[in-house]
């Protein structure tokens, strides 16, 4: 071994053996006891929900009483329903929390556990920790959402009748399609939760303390939830990556309203490119004292 | 050891492993951690970094394995400038630093894997025989399974050795290795790092520990107050605090003269013994010189200087924490 090897080639490295990281990421986060937990309560807001309107409906009245989250009175007729109502009713703090949870630890946990200094010595690179973590804070998205939209679901079928349904549209659809619209409304919510999961990831970049980076997150959350309430605010609004959250009810009309449903889209990359640029610059030039 | 010696890595030749200029780290806030540091470390040595705490050891080190950006100054590993070839240099380095740090939810074993798939350069179809070899030379195999968070001080120390083990090293950097170990413990990594720097690979080992550096090391470096104070081969860092000769007789005035004679500097007497600064004469002779005089001798002897001696004639003080 010459010492000019060692200067240009380091071992040959597959394009493929790079994603071991990601794979370990994965693997190491959701076997986490925190991140099931996460999940456990995520799953049983759902269960909640769907005993709650069954016994509210068990004397024949209509549940909600005209309140309550989208789709809540329809839930009767159909259980399918009740993982539109369980999504809408998790988006606005439930699930985003969840989220701000596992972003806001993404960096900052390994920095208060030291663990980041071995990974960057491994060397992980910073780039490539960094795109890992939030690969990884993203696919927890998904599978939190795909939770709650499962458990619903699962509930909804056990605890209701089954079959096709009535569009917000007033148009009939099949029970199949209905399933589609499902999925489609699920991927919807996920991708409104690419916002927070950037935001969070930038605030972890910035501090070695999980748990404060955790804290802040959340608390940016419920300032913004609180913000977006506030009519004088309404030229800022649109901005709040919660803004247009609740458009993924846009996907039950017939034929399917995408205004509001690509604004929501478009916001979150906004907030996944400024924010992630933010995270990566920080982190590049961050001093790993811990 | 068992391996041929074909491929030996170059040693003591060329290029150092570790060379650094006027390196310079100020923390925001303007305290100056490290100030033009000139540290060079030969290829094959093992390198003990002495210094008490608080002197700037782990600033450099840090500097050196590019997770802090210098303020200014150079440093290079492996021929290679930090931090800007972290990629191409870390492979081949493994770290201990201030301490192991691991996952107390996941077991040593998944610890372990988890480190390896962070090094793109680790080939993921050796991963498990690598790590259980790891595992093994660090005697953790039987507790490898068991949960991080259970594992004693001593315990996460060895696992924390592991995962510098992962692969073949030509540089390993430990940073107070035997902290929390028991006495067994200790000789236990001495052995290892005698055995690791007997297959070639350079050993940058930082400790407060001065025995523990004149047993293992060939070379050192003392650092105080962010400064480097000196460098070099270990015998000659121990031979600047010079030993004293030490006369045992029952004739101590008559002794003390004619060692005089002969040239002993600084003599001093106390019931029965008789110590000076040797000269730079042979002592055999010294020793004819005594007997023909007629001084009955028990016992003539130098007492080496110890790293300690020598450590408290560079620093001129103890070995407390700097201010």
């Amino acid at each position: 071994m010459s010492r000019a090897e060692v200067a240009g080639t380091v071992r040959p490295v597959s394009p493929l053996w790079t994603l071991g990281l990601l794979r370990n990421e994965l693997a190491t986060t959701f076997r986490r006891w925190r991140t099931l937990a996460l999940l456990a309560v995520l799953a049983g807001v759902p269960v909640l929900v769907g005993i709650a309107i069954k016994i509210e409906t068990s004397d024949g009245s209509s549940p909600g009483g005209g309140g309550g989250p989208a789709f809540i009175s329809q839930i009767t007729n159909n259980g399918l329903f009740l993982v539109f109502t369980a999504l809408a009713a998790t988006l606005p703090f439930f699930l985003p929390m969840a989220v701000g949870v596992v972003a806001g630890d993404a960096i900052a946990g390994e920095a208060n556990a030291g663990t980041l200094r071995y990974l960057l010595v491994a060397p992980a690179g910073r780039t490539r920790l960094l795109l890992t973590k939030y690969a990884t804070v993203v696919l927890f998205c998904l599978a939190a959402t795909l939770v709650v939209a499962l458990s619903a679901l699962t509930v909804g079928a056990l605890l209701f009748p089954l079959g096709d349904l009535t569009t917000i549209s007033g148009t009939r659809i099949s029970f199949a399609e209905g399933l589609g619209r499902a999925l489609l409304i699920a991927l919807a919510v996920a991708a409104s939760l690419i916002g927070v999961a950037a935001l969070g990831l930038f605030v972890s970049t910035l501090t070695n303390s999980g748990i404060a980076a955790m804290a802040t997150t959340v608390g940016l959350l419920i300032t913004v939830q609180i913000l977006d309430q506030i009519p004088q605010l309404h030229a800022l609004q649109p901005y709040f990556f919660s803004h247009y959250w609740l458009s993924f009810a846009d996907l039950m009309r017939e034929p399917v309203y995408w205004d509001e449903l690509a604004k929501n889209l478009g916001l979150q990359a906004l907030y996944a490119a400024v924010f992630g640029s933010a995270a990566w610059a920080r982190f590049m030039a961050k001093d790993i004292t811990a | 050891m068992g391996e041929p010696s074909a491929t030996e890595p170059e040693h003591s030749d060329g290029e150092p492993v570790i060379a650094t200029r006027a390196l310079t780290k100020r923390y925001r806030g303007g305290q100056l951690a490290v100030d033009g540091l000139d540290l060079t470390v030969p290829a094959g040595s093992v390198f003990g970094f002495l210094g008490p705490n608080g002197s700037g050891k782990t600033t450099t080190i840090r500097m050196l394995m590019g997770l802090i950006e210098p303020t200014s100054g150079t440093a290079r590993v492996l021929g290679q400038p930090m931090p800007r070839a972290t990629r191409a240099v870390l492979p081949h380095v493994g770290a201990l630093i201030e301490g192991p740090a691991l996952y107390g939810f996941l077991s040593g074993r998944d610890n372990l894997i988890r480190y390896d798939s962070a090094d793109p350069a680790a080939d993921p179809r050796t991963r498990r025989s690598r790590v259980a070899a790891a595992l093994d030379r660090v005697g953790l195999t039987a507790a490898a399974g068991k949960k991080a968070k259970a594992y004693s001080l001593g315990m996460k120390q060895r696992l924390g050795l592991a995962a510098a083990l992962l692969q073949p090293r030509r540089l390993l950097v430990l940073d107070e290795p035997t902290n929390g170990l028991d006495p067994q413990g200790m000789r236990e990594i001495r052995t290892l790092i005698r055995e690791l720097a007997s297959d070639g690979t350079t050993v940058f080992l930082s400790s407060h520990l001065l025995d523990e550096i004149e047993q293992v090391c060939t070379h050192a470096a003392v650092m105080a107050q962010g400064r480097l104070i000196t460098q070099g081969p270990v015998a000659e860092l121990a031979a600047g605090a010079r030993g004293r000769l030490v006369v045992t007789t029952p004739d101590p005035a008559e002794a003390a003269r004619v060692l005089k004679e002969q040239g002993v500097g600084d003599i001093a007497v106390t019931d029965d013994r008789v110590t000076g600064e040797p000269p730079d004469r042979d002592l055999a002779e010294v020793n004819a010189a005594l007997v023909t005089a007629g001084v009955r001798v028990r016992g003539f002897t130098v007492e080496r200087a110890s790293l300690e001696d020598a450590f408290v004639a560079l620093t001129g003080e103890g070995f407390d924490v700097a201010g």
